[in-house]
């Protein structure tokens, strides 16, 4: 199992497969850095030698992608700056509602989670106080 | 689709008009405006908008992050509503 870049351990699959393990390189940028650094695809990645890791690692370092922490910080920060300004988009961030304009009558279950329930416990309380 | 960067930003003139005054005689007053439509751009800085949202006039004071976004995002039109809102006025 090689190392890439720190923490990056892909698994013992086709490289071209096992560099999208690395948040930040998908598909077609991991189909970009090995034909840059003429590396077949179809190598197992633990076959690599040290130096086609290292030219992997340089051309990862090279094209300034923003990859793991930093990717995860930037998406982080966009986030807070859109809820600080208190915009549309960040007040529906906040409410874990869609923030493009879907519907949210039905679906958008994506953002809102499982259904909750709510009514039942409701009823109950109302009909408490005017009982007594 | 964007808009064409040929154009630059979309700012609706008569606004536009007035914050160039305001920021020539460096006054600073509320400008109230219905013009949603318009995108803030560096000039708008500093400056405090009451933007109408159909009903009243919500006011936004426009920092530097805002720039590039437009007056209607911060003057919300809908009300969000939550379930058992109306069981806390029984509750009373």
């Amino acid at each position: 199992m090689p190392r890439l870049l720190g923490v990056e351990i892909p698994g013992d699959k086709r490289i071209e497969a096992s560099l999208p393990y690395i948040y930040g390189i998908g598909p077609s940028t991991a189909k970009k850095i090995l034909e840059q650094t003429n590396i077949n695809p179809d190598m197992r990645a633990k076959d690599l030698s040290a130096e086609q890791l290292n030219q992997i690692i340089q051309a990862i370092t090279v094209s300034k992608l923003p990859i793991e922490g930093d990717l995860r910080r930037e998406l982080q920060s966009n986030l807070k700056r859109l809820q600080a300004i208190n915009c549309y988009r960040g007040i529906r961030h906040r409410r874990s509602l869609p923030v493009r304009g879907q519907r949210t009558s039905t679906n958008a279950r994506t953002r809102k989670g499982p259904r909750k329930t709510v009514g039942v416990q409701r009823a109950k309380e109302a009909a408490k106080p005017a009982g007594k | 689709m964007g808009r064409s960067l040929k154009k630059g930003p979309f700012v609706d003139g008569h606004l536009f008009e007035k914050i160039d005054k305001m920021n020539v005689s460096s006054v600073k007053k509320p400008i109230k405006t219905w013009s949603r439509r318009s995108m803030i751009t560096p000039e708008f800085v500093g400056h405090t908008f009451l933007v109408h949202n159909g009903k009243i006039f919500n006011s936004v004071f426009v920092t530097e992050n805002m720039v590039g976004h437009k007056l209607g995002e911060f003057s919300p039109t809908r009300i969000f509503k939550k379930h058992g809102s109306h069981t806390a006025k029984v509750a009373k």
